[in-house]
């Protein structure tokens, strides 16, 4: 059924490979699952190509599923306002290596969301402009949406800052 | 005499405007690098709010993460109620009945109109029309008065339920709703009359804070700041929910992306809701209001303290929750600020494994040094004010 979609069919057509199409039966959008290699392509590809055109970068963040291996999934939602089409991409990432390519260059909007899931599950996106903590502060230990990361953890108390010019 | 054509040695200051600022609605900081009056650079800083919410949503059943949504846009907590609410349902795969439907978007609409109107009084009173602020106020104060009649609650409604509604309209509501809704209207009216065309107002807004239509997608902004901009995309058009295919109402679009036209997109969207409310109040057919299920919506109080039935589901419910089937569900609503999403993941268990909420402030804010580049320190406070940044709803 999937394949009929144009997105699918030109996203298989152009990376083959690279890419696979998984079933997503409660809200029936399209998902793609993305080897972490060729992230930042199929992303230039979906917002450059004429006809595809997503300009729209609804969300992006990640899941943990700590029982499962490779352990973490980033996953991008994304929407095209002139075709009204909506696609998921998915990138999983082991938990030794947990890095994955930015895509500040293909949607400025990315910035924030990618510092979020470095802040909250300790993902790091190379050639990232600018990332450090965002919602929480600098000297914070662990990232607390891991799931290993306990609920009730408590973090230790750190030096007051001498310099509070554009700290966090 | 002093010779006035020789340059001035300035050198650039930063400025820290906020975490507790008068023009920072909510709790946010701005690090202006400030050159006499022009701004260099502009950095939000936000996370002063932040408590977890997703951690807190991991830790706790279905039915408890509802009271968390209240909390994240505090000023239209019906929004992220029915948004939650139906994201859980996609994943139960289940379809609420057709009057609990009319009752969310009377629910949304209400909300919407209250989140502009404080949006518009709060910006107003910054640019000293302190009188704007009252009157807004004092619509709000009704609209609050019918969200009270629905929920029982001002602020923290958790009105909705996985699979429907806690309350159905009270006796009465229909005729208040509709005396309500002319008194906010002739409010509004007076407060278009006191800004529109108000030099000051004028002046300070327009061209201010100008962002144009491709920089508002590429940093993901929706909602009326994406709308002023000329850009047609409103969830309940694009996607829609409910029964908002069934309604009439029209999307207002601005031109230039600025603060004036962010205001007129606001106001006249107070318009398209109050239309929508009158709509639905004539249309909703009677029924009951939640699905006939056991297993997943809160039997009524009334039946619980009277048969035993519905007290061992009432039981089950809130001890061992509900367990939607393994997958996920991405489901978008449109919030006063813009598009709302939820992204749940169910491992199958009584607990979410993953509920992130997609709020529509934290872009918005990202983008407003672009918004700021090379204005003026006073443009910071009109802009900021049009953004109207939630910061439940960012911090999460």
């Amino acid at each position: 059924m999937a394949e009929k979609n144009p997105t699918i069919k030109k996203l298989l057509a152009k990376f083959g490979g690279q890419i696979e199409v998984v079933a997503s039966p409660f809200d029936k959008m399209d998902t793609v699952r993305v080897k972490r290699e060729s992230i930042l392509d199929v992303c230039m590809f979906l917002r450059t190509e004429d006809d595809l055109d997503y300009d729209l970068m609804r969300d992006l963040t990640c899941v943990d599923y700590i029982h499962e291996k490779p352990r973490f999934e980033v996953v991008y939602h994304l929407y095209s306002i002139y075709n009204g089409h909506e696609i998921r991409l998915k990138v999983r990432l082991e938990e030794r290596d947990p890095t994955i390519d930015t895509v500040t260059s293909v949607w400025v909007g990315a910035n924030w969301y990618e510092r979020e899931v470095y802040d909250f599950y300790g993902i790091r996106f190379n050639n990232h402009p600018d990332l450090r903590r965002i919602l929480l502060y600098p000297e914070f230990v662990g990232h607390p949406l891991r799931k290993d990361y306990p609920i009730d953890r408590e973090q230790p108390l750190f030096e007051e800052r001498k310099e509070t010019k554009g700290v966090r | 005499m002093a010779d006035l054509t020789k340059e001035l040695h300035t050198e650039c200051m930063t400025l820290q405007m906020g975490p507790s600022h008068p023009a920072m609605h909510g709790t946010v900081k701005m690090i202006v690098d400030i050159d006499g009056e022009e701004i260099h650079s502009v950095k939000p800083e936000v996370g002063y709010l932040h408590r977890g919410f997703e951690k807190m949503c991991e830790n706790s059943t279905y039915h408890q993460v509802i009271p968390f949504t209240d909390r994240l846009n505090y000023v239209s907590p019906f929004i992220n109620n029915v948004g939650y609410a139906m994201a859980v349902e996609k994943l139960l795969g289940i379809e609420v009945p057709e009057r609990c439907k009319y009752l969310r978007v009377l629910a949304c609409e209400i909300s919407r109109i209250s989140d502009h109107l404080t949006c518009l009084g709060a910006s107003g009173m910054e640019l000293a029309a302190f009188s704007v602020l009252l009157y807004s106020i004092e619509a709000r104060e009704w609209m609050w008065e019918l969200v009270e009649a629905l929920s029982g609650a001002r602020l923290t409604t958790t009105w909705a339920r996985i699979g429907g509604v806690a309350y159905d309209m009270p006796d009465g509501f229909e005729r208040k709703a509709r005396e309500e809704l002319e008194k906010v209207k002739r409010l509004v009216e007076d407060m278009r009359g006191l800004l529109e065309k108000n030099r000051i107002f004028y002046d300070r807004m327009r061209g201010t804070g100008v962002l144009e239509a491709n920089d508002c997608l590429a940093y993901g902004v929706t909602g009326p700041c994406l709308r002023a901009a000329g850009v047609y995309y409103d969830v309940r058009k694009a996607k829609p929910y409910l029964v908002y295919d069934r309604l009439d109402f029209e999307v207002p679009l601005g031109k230039s992306g600025d603060n004036y036209d962010k205001f007129v997109v606001r106001v006249l969207e107070i318009y398209q809701s109050i239309r929508i409310i009158e709509q639905a109040l004539e249309q909703i057919p009677a029924g009951p209001i939640a699905v006939d299920d056991p297993k997943i919506t809160l039997p009524p109080k009334q039946e619980v303290y009277t048969s035993i039935g519905a007290l061992v589901h009432h039981f089950n419910i809130i001890v061992k929750g509900i367990r939607p089937p393994k997958g996920e569900a991405y489901f978008a609503v449109e919030g006063g600020n813009g598009e709302l999403g939820f992204y749940v993941v169910s491992d199958g268990s009584d607990k979410p494994w993953k509920c992130r909420c997609r709020g529509p402030c934290f872009p918005i804010v990202q983008a407003v040094p672009k918004m700021l580049e090379g204005a003026m320190v006073a443009d910071v406070v009109p802009t900021f004010g049009m953004v109207n940044m939630i910061g439940g709803e960012m911090d999460r």
